[in-house]
């Protein structure tokens, strides 16, 4: 059995993935002397027109993974099939107009725009890249109607990014990564550096551009409840690798690895009245170094109920009930 | 309970050259003995600012405080000398700021820093100091505390640094602690714990609390009262049951509603408070919210509302608080249908 689904209507499938980072040692002779396992045979897929949320800890591994994905770092192993394609192994120029397709939006919008280009150039940049505009006039067309598209003026496209707030930029953003009319975005932890008023309209913005054009996500966060709030399914990764899997509500009512009951349990919800109630499992200790994972189950240094076995070997992601995938040895039916 | 901290008409104020910022202006508050205060609101509220200035820590120039006062165990903080203030701030008043990397001395190892506080504010030989260090460090829940006093803040991690950053505030066993966004560079998991040392530091050791945030679920699950900033002024205060439970200022009700609950069904749309904060060199007039507010009548845009009493300590500076929570359902149902 696999995680990723045979059908017709996935749109990405991610197969036994792994990213290792070399790490050197000495100045003219480098040697390898270990690696950062930062994603550790990850397997999963995306149906059209769903959003996956990707929850992590930092140093989890998940931005790493939505690079491979996007083919920004080369994965060690594995393959990534794209709308029927093998994404492994192309070239840059084969590789081009599957870009055209997947696109990313970036957490930081101060560091993702160029400070010199206006907004106007940032968003038409990829419509220059892939020749998808025949006149200065339809460029200039297309570019007012991205703005728009994403609640900004067309007369902003003058203005540069400095002169724009936080989740302005981020509109920025995401009118860039639909200039190429793509089916698929990552969003990079797109709402984590922004206000709560201001992070309010920006999901509400991604959720409409995925109704109004049928787009697919990969939302990568490490704040569960606004994982909850976008996401259809949820995976949950902690060192490099998938933990636990399942439908956004199947794993926030019924979360089965330890590690997801901790997560949920660390965020706190605004009500006092709940809080005072709510039974809080507190992990203890830290993530553990990527470059020196603990022997067996990646999670039993910081796990309450780990047992001798748990030092054995990584538990394979395993279907426990109908779309529910977890590994953990302890989790009832695994 | 007695009181501890009493912040009057606070009046902050920075220049540029654009003109004079209003970061702080004008609120007042108190912090009782031993209670757990939360300053909650978004980036250039005033939040952080209103904290440093109780401490006196605003580079002036560009910034100064300009008015009001800021009673403390007796002494009116904006009139001592700076040498005073130094016998006041690390000592009776400790401080947790965001970033522990740049919070400590990254040439100073984790021990120096602390017994250097200890050996100035309570003249501790160091010997002493070295020992009390030591068990500040297991205080706060750092294994092996000897040798970690050897270690210097790069070879430790952000949680880890955030724990010696409480075990300094926590030295000289203050009346009080004020945690500036303690925990938003740190990861979910670490964040709970800082928070819940945090908790039980202040319970144990009765010391009084202020935690600056911009997280409305930290402030749910530890605060005993809110204060509700926006544009340099308290929009709302009260305790924290009634602030979430019933809450009577626009912003407040906007806040709630636009952040993603874990506890809620997926799907559907944010209640958004549109716009964007005010700019604070050209306050608009009236009430600073009323640009954005749903609410908004004539009055709002005319005059300025003071915070006004809801119900004994539940204040709110909305000139329609009384009838808000209609209102606001009505609207509501309009919406829905």
């Amino acid at each position: 059995m696999t995680v990723t689904q045979t059908t017709e209507d996935v749109l990405l499938e991610v197969r036994n993935v792994e990213m290792f980072f070399p790490v050197t040692s000495g100045i003219i002779f480098q040697r390898k002397v270990a690696d950062v396992k930062a994603v550790n045979d990850v397997s999963f897929s995306i149906k059209r027109g769903e959003t996956l949320g990707l929850v992590g800890e930092s140093g989890s591994g998940k931005t790493t993974l939505g690079r491979c994905i996007l083919q920004l770092h080369r994965q060690t192993s594995g393959d990534i099939i794209f709308d029927g394609q093998r994404l492994n192994g192309l070239g840059t120029k084969e590789l081009k107009p599957v870009r055209r397709k997947m696109q990313v939006i970036f957490q930081d919008p101060y560091g993702s725009l160029n400070p010199r280009m206006t907004c106007g150039d940032i968003v038409g940049e990829p419509l220059i890249v892939h020749k998808l505009t025949a006149s200065k006039a339809e460029y200039r067309e297309r570019i007012a109607e991205l703005l728009q598209l994403v609640g900004l003026n067309p007369y902003m496209a003058e203005r540069y990014p400095h002169e724009f707030s936080g989740g302005q930029r981020q509109r920025i953003g995401i009118a860039r990564a639909l200039a190429v009319n793509p089916t698929f975005i990552v969003c990079d932890e797109p709402v984590s550096a922004l206000d709560v008023s201001i992070q309010a309209q920006v999901i509400n913005l991604l959720g409409e551009l995925q109704e109004q054009f049928g787009l697919t996500y990969l939302f990568i966060a490490h704040d569960l409840s606004v994982v909850r709030h976008i996401s259809d399914r949820v995976a949950v990764m902690y060192l490099g690798h998938i933990v636990e899997l399942a439908d956004q509500s199947e794993l926030y009512d019924n979360p089965l690895h330890p590690y997801t009951k901790a997560l949920l349990s660390a965020i706190p919800i605004p009500d006092p009245v709940l809080e005072a109630e709510r039974e809080r499992l507190i992990l203890t200790g830290e993530l553990p170094s990527p470059m020196d994972p603990p022997e067996g189950c990646v999670f039993h240094t910081r796990c309450p109920i780990a047992i001798e076995d748990c030092k054995q070997g990584m538990p394979k992601l395993r279907e426990v009930s109908e779309g529910h995938w977890v590994a953990c040895i302890r989790a009832p039916g695994y | 309970m007695a009181k501890l901290l009493e912040v009057r008409d606070l009046q902050t104020q920075f220049s540029t050259d654009n003109g004079v910022v209003k970061a702080v202006d004008g609120i007042s508050y108190e912090v009782e003995e031993g209670e757990i205060l939360s300053i909650v609101g978004e980036s250039g509220c005033g939040k952080s600012v209103g904290a440093l200035s109780i401490m006196r820590l605003i580079a002036d120039p560009p910034g100064k405080i300009v008015g009001g006062q800021v009673n403390f165990d007796g002494l009116d903080l904006l009139t001592l000398t700076d040498s005073q203030m130094r016998q006041i701030r690390g000592n009776r008043i400790g401080m947790v700021f965001q970033e522990p990397m740049s919070s400590l001395n990254p040439v100073l190892s984790i021990g120096r820093q602390l017994t250097e506080t200890l050996e100035l504010h309570l003249k501790m030989s160091s010997g002493a100091a070295r020992e009390r260090a030591a068990e500040l460090l297991s205080m706060v829940g750092i294994p092996d505390p000897e040798s970690r006093l050897k270690d210097y803040p790069h070879q430790l991690s952000g949680g880890m640094r955030q724990r010696v950053m409480i075990a300094m505030a926590i030295s000289c066993d203050p009346a009080l602690i004020v945690a500036d966004e303690p925990t938003t560079a740190l990861d979910v998991t670490i964040q709970a714990q800082i928070l819940e040392l945090l908790q039980s530091l202040s319970r144990e050791l009765g010391t009084a609390l202020i935690i600056i945030t911009h997280n409305l679920g930290v402030v749910a699950r530890y605060a005993d009262r809110v204060l509700v900033m926006y544009a340099g002024k308290i929009v709302e205060t009260g305790v924290s049951r009634e602030i979430y439970g019933d809450p009577r200022h626009p912003y407040t009700i906007g806040l709630l509603s636009s952040v993603p609950r874990l506890d809620e069904r997926a799907g559907g749309k944010l209640e958004v408070i549109e716009g964007l904060p005010p700019d604070l060199i050209e306050m608009p007039a009236g009430c600073s919210f009323a640009p954005r507010c749903k609410y908004a009548i004539t009055r709002c845009t005319a005059e300025t509302p003071e915070l006004m009493e809801v119900d004994g300590a539940h204040r709110s500076a909305c000139w329609r608080f009384s009838e808000l929570p209609e209102i606001a359902a009505s609207t509501g149902q309009e919406e829905a249908s």
